[in-house]
């Protein structure tokens, strides 16, 4: 018996039915939407707002313009956008091949001070190292008086203390999968004469490439977002990260500069965005381990 | 290596099959590194810094023993990053804990003696009918430095490297030509109203000693010496002027103070006990802000935690339903604020927040002036508002993976027992997904608690608490309050203070995780 047969009075308890238990969650749905959306909708509409100050910013998508895009490139946006990459790529990836080795060692090597390693590696991780920002200062002028190309105002030295906390969460989090790799692999390896390098190389690190990725973007990520730490080391225009520049945009000139501010933050979200989306699913089970956004 | 040897080593890595370009790669990357060290290692010791220098040759020592021996196989994977923590993470924190002791920050740099130097130096004048010299200004990249021609013979000198003889001068003119260095002309010194204030700042001392006195110039072409009319005495550790006949004594404070109570503006770093932490927890204008900083980072972390969450949890319940379509579209949109980088959301809401031009006054609020980032409890909502924002989503995606994770059968064994929905969820599903999402909690109160980011970039920790010193605001939690105080970035530093508060926040977040510790029982899982 098709719906349309059904008596009227049984089609209407139906839909009432339907209304509470499921259509009432897409009404609530459009609440949160927008909630969610606004500030992304609104940050869109001023990067097209050629007039590119605060107040003008207001009128949603009554102008249509580039110009905010095309003046990025008068200002150290570019150059900004760059060292970010840099900084950030390079300490992913140094991240990941670091926590990767740890992971890798106390997931397949039985060595005495395993655990007291392991143990200690959670502890340490506990203690933000944005809080020791002075002695980071400080150290690192002391550093840069011997060495200056690990002293203040330098890339490698801000990409060093970031992977200074490389082992902490994401050693756990690659443990954990390290150990879902089962272990007949590495011994069958071991039977045909690989070495403990090869296997490493040849057959482990292929077969984990999905927590190799999450990693790296959680490293990028929290070393995209940091200002503390980026703003102290670097000190010279030319060499900060997205974070310390447009954050002096905006705390400084918040109403002239506005329109830059929203069409920088849209070209430097979007990678970002894409990657996240895509990576998703990885992403909630590694943030499930323990960590948290940064 | 003995065959039984071979067979003990239970981690087991054959020798037969040695890839011998990955040998020879390794060999290659040690090489480097041992260069680099070594390099480091030399440069250390010039500069002489003693403990520099001891990490460098301990860290080298341990590459190459992990690297070349046999028997440290786990330590081959784990030194890099070991290294990497234990000087970026672990040092730091004992050296915060150092400072915390001492009282570095603005006028104690340095040691005595550099203290000293810097007395000498603001002592200085040009010494009366001293002859003047020949002189030229000389640069090699950004350092400038004088020549000056004395007896026949060419000096070179900078504002750290005393002078020094690298030639000889047969007509006794400023030289026009130095090795090594290129003489700046006349004209180009006079057309550059910087490179003039430069010079005129320059001073390069005659010698190591700093009481022999320094070379200065006003003219850019003849340089005069210029003496203190400060008398260092190391014996009694006194300063005297002698032009006025003032007596400076080093303090245990790590300054030079005359008896009228004066003090010489440079001091130098002493060890000054608990006076930091005493500071923190009696000075009366540091107290009453920083107590209200204090509690409010408290509320501000459990708010942090618990209302995105229950958002978050709320949504997971009402969007876990099969009968929803395109339910991964609707998670997807949801998610979004999580997957827009913090600082720039931040920046983003300070520029919708902002009382006079934001969108938020402008469109919700029917033009009114409501002053968001002005008002101290405006700006506590404000600042909340934003992080529930940031989060919710955290919690959204968290509770849905501990729904779907909800064991199938202990809910159909509850619906055949007859419990209701409410019942269900009460006694079942809450409890399952609580005791699955608590240690999450626990960490991301942690996490709050330290959340400089957003604090910082929405307003600054402010507005402003009335007759704080420090600049510090009604939305500062302790870590910004830190930032504030450390000086780092502006104002006065006081980085022994600022480190006495780090330590202190250490302890906090130490005792924290160690509950949080406890309750995710990590420990156990590898066994």
């Amino acid at each position: 018996m098709s719906a349309d047969t059904l008596p009227e009075s049984r089609t209407s308890a139906r839909r009432k039915r339907w209304f509470l238990e499921v259509g009432w969650k897409y009404i609530f749905a459009v609440f949160i939407l927008f909630y969610a959306v606004f500030p992304l909708i609104y940050i869109v509409s001023a990067s097209l707002n050629p007039h590119g100050s605060l107040a003008a910013s207001n009128s949603l998508f009554t102008v249509f313009s580039l110009d905010n895009f095309k003046a990025l490139g008068e200002t150290s946006y570019w150059t900004w956008y760059a060292n970010t990459l840099i900084i950030g790529g390079s300490a992913a990836i140094g991240t990941v091949l670091m926590g990767a080795c740890a992971a890798y060692a106390f997931s397949r090597f039985r060595f005495s001070g395993r655990r007291v390693g392991l143990t200690t590696l959670l502890i340490v991780q506990m203690f933000p190292q944005a809080l020791a920002f002075v002695a980071i200062f400080l150290m690192l002028l002391a550093i840069g008086e011997v060495f200056p190309v690990l002293g203040l105002n330098s890339k490698l030295s801000l990409i060093c203390v970031y992977l200074g906390g490389a082992l902490g969460v994401n050693t756990f989090l690659m443990y954990g999968f390290f150990n879902t790799i089962p272990i007949e692999i590495d011994e069958s390896a071991k039977i045909d004469g690989a070495s403990h390098a090869q296997i490493f190389w040849r057959l482990i690190m292929p077969l984990v490439t999905p927590i190799l990725a999450v990693v790296a973007l959680l490293a990028f990520i929290s070393s995209f977002g940091d200002y503390i730490v980026s703003k102290i080391i670097l000190v010279s225009e030319d060499n900060w990260t997205l974070a310390v520049g447009m954050y002096q945009w905006v705390s400084n000139q918040l109403t002239s500069r506005w329109g830059l501010f929203a069409a920088g933050a849209l070209l430097a979200a979007v990678p970002v965005l894409v990657l996240f989306l895509t990576l998703q699913r990885y992403i909630v089970g590694g943030l499930t381990a323990g960590s948290v956004k940064g | 290596m003995s065959e039984a040897h071979e067979e003990k080593t239970t981690t087991g890595y054959s020798r037969r099959g040695w890839n011998g370009w990955g040998f020879l790669v390794k060999l290659l990357i040690m090489a480097v590194v041992n260069a680099v060290g070594l390099m480091g290692i030399l440069s250390a010791f010039n500069a002489g810094s003693w403990v520099i220098l001891g990490f460098a040759v301990v860290l080298l020592a341990a590459a190459d023993y992990v690297y070349f021996s046999r028997r440290a196989l786990p330590l081959k994977y784990l030194l890099p990053g070991l290294a990497f923590m234990l000087m970026f993470q672990v040092f730091i924190f004992g050296y915060t804990g150092y400072i915390a002791f001492t009282n570095y920050g603005a006028g104690h740099v340095g040691s005595q003696q550099l203290a000293v130097n810097a007395a000498l130096q603001q002592g200085e004048r040009r010494v009366e009918n001293s002859p003047t010299v020949p002189l030229s200004v000389v640069q090699k990249g950004d350092e400038l430095g004088f020549a000056i021609v004395q007896d026949g013979e060419v000096l070179v000198g900078t504002a750290d490297e005393p002078l020094e003889v690298v030639g000889t001068s047969a007509d006794g003119k400023a030289p026009t030509e130095v090795d090594g260095w290129e003489v700046i002309g006349r004209r180009d010194l006079l057309s550059s109203q910087d490179l003039q204030t430069q010079v005129v700042n320059l001073r390069v001392p005659i010698s190591d000693d700093a009481t022999d006195g320094s070379i200065r110039t006003r003219d850019g072409s003849t340089g005069s010496i210029y003496q203190s009319s400060m008398e260092w005495d190391p014996d009694a550790q006194t300063i005297t002027d002698t032009e006025n006949g003032i007596v400076y004594r080093a303090t245990d404070q790590g300054t030079f103070t005359a008896d009228d109570g004066t003090s010489l503006t440079t001091g130098w770093i002493v060890n000054v006990g608990f006076d930091n932490f005493m500071r923190l927890f009696t000075d009366p204008t540091i107290v009453s802000p920083l107590a209200m900083v204090a509690l409010w980072t408290v509320v501000w972390a459990i708010l942090s935690v618990l209302v995105p969450f229950g958002i978050g949890l709320l949504m997971a319940f009402v969007y876990n339903d099969e009968r929803i379509r395109g339910r991964r579209i609707l998670r997807t949109l949801f998610i979004l604020p999580y997957a827009f980088p913090a600082f720039m959301s931040a920046l983003l809401y300070r520029g919708m927040f902002n009382a006079e031009f934001g969108v938020i006054n402008e469109l919700f609020f029917g033009g009114a002036n409501i002053d968001w980032l002005g008002n101290p409890w405006l700006a506590r909502l404000a600042v909340l508002f934003v992080n529930v924002w940031l989060t919710y989503p955290y919690y959204f995606l968290v509770c849905t993976g501990a729904l779907q994770s909800l064991p199938a059968s202990t809910l159909e064994a509850a619906a055949l027992d007859g419990a209701n929905r409410y019942r269900q969820m009460t006694s079942i599903i809450l409890p399952l997904v609580l005791v699955a999402t608590a240690p999450l909690l626990i960490s991301s109160f942690a996490f709050s608690f330290n959340n400089f980011t957003v604090i910082f970039m929405f307003n600054d920790g402010g507005p402003a608490i009335p007759g704080a010193p420090y600049a510090l605001g009604a939305t500062d939690i302790l870590i910004s309050a830190i930032w504030d105080i450390s000086g780092v970035n502006r104002g006065v530093a006081d980085y022994g203070l600022a480190s006495a508060l780090s330590v202190i926040v250490f302890v906090i977040v130490g005792a924290i995780s160690a509950i949080a510790f406890r309750q995710t029982k990590k420990l156990e899982e590898f066994a």
